[in-house]
């Protein structure tokens, strides 16, 4: 092992522990994360008459969320299995950033479905009494799938990098030394156990393509097994896919510009390395434009009847600001910025991918709300809380403490294992 | 030298490998564990399925013995039946007396109408009627498509039905029906207190449950008793006729006059709300033609405003 690596070794593992500035952070979310909890214990209490939801937009931002935290979760199957398996090496420094995401936001989908039943107490009968006809039922199964398939992607390939801590990280509380050496399994780094991994992690990259894409369709039939307008369309799974893959590229850009500057590994994180995702977000965002212009353009062509209210309150009406600022701040001016190169650099490009996630977030809450602000027949004889959707302070806390949560499995994530891949880094550095 | 070296190799990568099979034993031996424990406790009950023959794509399984004898025979439906409803436009003047017949007998809240009395209109040079909208009780429902607990169903005798002990709240079903007629008890229902001790019946959907669904059950309850539905009987106006489409007869409501069914929907043209979604509604409507009331002037204002909705 020469010099260089060694660097490398120590620069990637000297942001692991538990500084102060972690316990800070996290007694922050903590203490976040309780409050929004409070929010929720009144929801289990009273109801969920404590949201802005009523019968007729009776999904509201708990599913938006949802379906966000779905697409995020796509990302590690983009980075890792799509660019890995097709062998585009810049990317594989970033894999490990990816997983951890996706693995943070798929976990923590599940918790975002709950807080949207009306008797979470009945959970289970989900498992006792499915009903395979229903789409709700293939989600779970294959959000389920994806979880363990993203924890597994995490955890093999990172076994090397376990085994290091193992070694090298003396110094860390005794709990944390045993976990090292129970998760290292024994690696020895010896060829066998490398084919081993390499085998492994082979067989996860290609499985977790077809269940990425049928996590995020199948949440796409959530909406487009229904006859309403604005759902009733047979490109919604490629549409949510594609979708997909543009916030979680604005995840990995923010989580890469965040470690960079906390854990000081701008020699690794390099400007090279944003200019190239930059370039990969102008490029999945190009394809979401394309499935967008054919999600919006074709019905407005025909404007049938149901459709013409829809897609009128979209670019005229009640929902007009939000629409036209989401798809041009979010989508459209992104894609345009992002060709000039010094766009690309860092910190301008994180800025940009803030505006594309939250972008993302509002793009969720456009497609799942109007349409049920806009049934088939007339909304009459209920009061004015019932015939327009606002979310309520408890709804919007509710909504919030998953993304804390996902804050929260990150940073204790990325402070207890290397957030760079180790070998990956190194033979980077050899190149 | 090179014998130690692979030696020591091969120990090491045993290891790794047994610790590897380890984990990956141990939690399928766990998996395992679970999976058969939830089997064993399905087991014990040692209760046979019963086979609901619902409509044609509809076929549910139900597990016998967590349902109680009301619950069983809910679900069961009404054999021979095949309930049907026609609703004369015509004559419907808003008095809204099918709306508090049923809010009563289901213990509803206000805002809560499994049947309710739109205003309508179908452009703008075209008349203002009154069209009272219970649930179409599709014989294609979406809403029991989209269940993921089979916690709303299709019975035999046509009726579609809602079991709140099995409803999980996900409100699939709400989204999924394309008229809205569905309801969600979002707070405690109001008479929670004096309906806690009630037996649930699921044919009348009492006790109603915090955070389950509530609909339209075509007052199964009653047809059980061989009457007319709480909204048909309460109609002072003539609105409602309804029967059974297997002897293809008819009663009205309020005359109790009884008609053939297939003749009143041909002599009066009958049509279906929005029969192009293919969820085969069993709710016959009788178009509003040659009406004597006049369409109050704030409810024209409400039509209107739905037209030019769609208009614009
Ligand atoms: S009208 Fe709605 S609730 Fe009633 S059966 Fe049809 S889809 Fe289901
Ligand atoms: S809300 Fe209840 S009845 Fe409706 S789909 Fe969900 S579980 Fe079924």
């Amino acid at each position: 092992m020469n010099v260089a690596n060694e660097k490398v070794i120590n620069d990637l593992l000297r942001p692991i522990g538990y500084g102060k500035g972690f316990l800070i952070w996290m007694s922050f979310l903590t203490a976040a994360l309780v409050a929004c909890l409070y929010a929720y214990v009144i929801q289990l209490k009273v109801g969920l008459g404590v949201t802005g939801l009523r019968d007729y937009v009776s999904w509201g931002i708990y599913i938006a969320n949802f379906v966000f935290f779905v697409a995020t979760s796509l990302i590690g199957m983009l980075i890792s299995a799509v660019l890995g398996l097709t062998q585009i090496k810049w990317a594989s420094p970033l894999a490990r950033i990816a997983e951890i995401i996706s693995l943070a936001f798929a976990a923590v989908a599940g918790l975002v479905i709950i807080s949207d039943m009306g008797r979470p107490d009945r959970f289970l009968y989900l498992f006792f009494y499915g009903r395979i006809q229903s789409p709700i039922i293939w989600d779970v199964t294959v959000v389920t799938t994806y979880v363990v398939i993203s924890t597994l992607l995490l955890y093999l390939p990172m076994i090397p990098d376990i085994a290091l801590c193992r070694d090298r990280l003396t110094h860390v509380p005794k709990w944390q030394r045993k976990l090292y050496e129970i998760l290292s399994v024994n690696w020895q780094n010896s060829e066998n156990q490398q084919r081993i991994i390499r085998q492994g992690v082979k067989t996860l990259l290609i499985l977790i393509i077809p269940v990425a894409l049928a996590i995020h369709t199948v949440t796409s039939w959530l909406f487009a097994v229904t006859h309403r307008p604005g759902w009733d369309s047979t490109i919604f799974g490629p549409y949510f896919v594609t979708g997909a893959f543009v916030s979680g590229t604005a995840a990995v850009i923010i989580a890469m510009y965040v470690f960079r500057k906390i854990y000081h590994l701008e020699q690794y994180i390099t400007v090279d390395l944003f200019d190239k995702i930059g370039k990969l977000l102008v490029l999945v965002s190009l394809v979401y434009l394309y499935f967008n212009i054919n999600e919006y353009l074709v019905p407005v062509y025909k404007l049938k009847h149901a459709d013409a209210a829809h897609l009128h309150e979209l670019f005229q009406g009640r929902f007009a600001v939000l629409y036209w600022s989401v798809q041009l701040g979010g989508l459209l001016l992104p894609i345009i910025l992002l060709l000039f190169k010094p766009m690309r650099k860092p910190l301008p490009l994180l800025i940009v991918a803030i505006f594309v996630i939250i972008g993302a977030w509002f793009k969720r809450y456009l497609i799942v709300i109007p349409t049920m602000q806009h049934p088939f027949l007339p909304i009459q004889n209920v009061p004015i809380e019932y015939q327009i959707y606002k979310p309520t302070l408890i709804e919007i806390a509710i909504t919030i403490a998953p993304i804390i949560l996902v804050l929260m499995i990150i940073t204790v994530l990325s402070k207890t294992f290397p957030v760079l891949p180790i070998q990956e880094v190194e033979s980077h550095e050899d190149n | 030298m090179g014998n130690i070296r692979t030696g020591l190799k091969n120990a090491s990568r045993r290891k790794f490998l047994q610790q590897l099979a380890l984990w990956g034993g141990g939690s399928v031996l766990a998996g395992g564990a679970i999976a058969s424990a939830l089997h064993y406790e399905h087991k014990k009950k040692g209760v046979p399925h019963i086979k609901e023959i619902a409509e044609h794509t509809h076929q549910l399984k139900v597990n016998k013995e967590a349902l109680s004898e009301l619950q069983r025979r809910g679900r069961e439906g009404i054999p021979g039946k095949r309930w049907i409803w026609v609703i004369d436009l015509a004559k419907c003047k808003n008095a809204q007396r099918c709306m508090s017949a049923c809010q009563q007998a289901h213990h509803l809240r206000p805002e809560q109408s499994h049947m309710n009395v739109l205003v309508m209109q179908a452009s703008e040079h075209t008349p203002a009627y009154y069209m009272p909208k219970p649930c179409q009780h599709c014989d294609n429902p979406p809403c029991v498509s989209v269940c993921p607990v089979d916690a709303t169903f299709k019975r035999q005798d046509g009726v579609v039905l809602i079991d709140n002990q099995r409803c999980i709240g996900c409100r699939f079903c709400i989204a999924a029906c394309p008229y809205n007629a569905r309801m969600f008890n979002w707070i405690e229902p109001l008479y929670a207190k004096e309906d806690a001790n009630m037996e649930y019946n699921v044919e009348l959907n009492l006790p109603q449950r915090k955070g389950t669904i509530t609909k339209c059950l075509m007052s199964a309850d009653r047809l059980r008793e061989g009457k007319l539905p709480y909204c048909v009987s309460a109609c002072p106006n003539g609105v409602y006729w309804f029967g059974d489409e297997n002897e293809d007869v008819v009663t009205n409501g309020t005359t109790h006059e009884t008609m053939r069914l297939s003749e009143l929907l041909e002599k009066n043209g009958a049509y279906q709300l929005m029969p192009e979604l293919g969820t085969k509604p069993r709710v016959y409507y009788l178009p509003p033609k040659g009406r004597s009331v006049p369409v109050k002037e704030e409810d024209k204002e409400k039509a209107i405003e739905y037209v030019h909705h769609f208009e614009s």
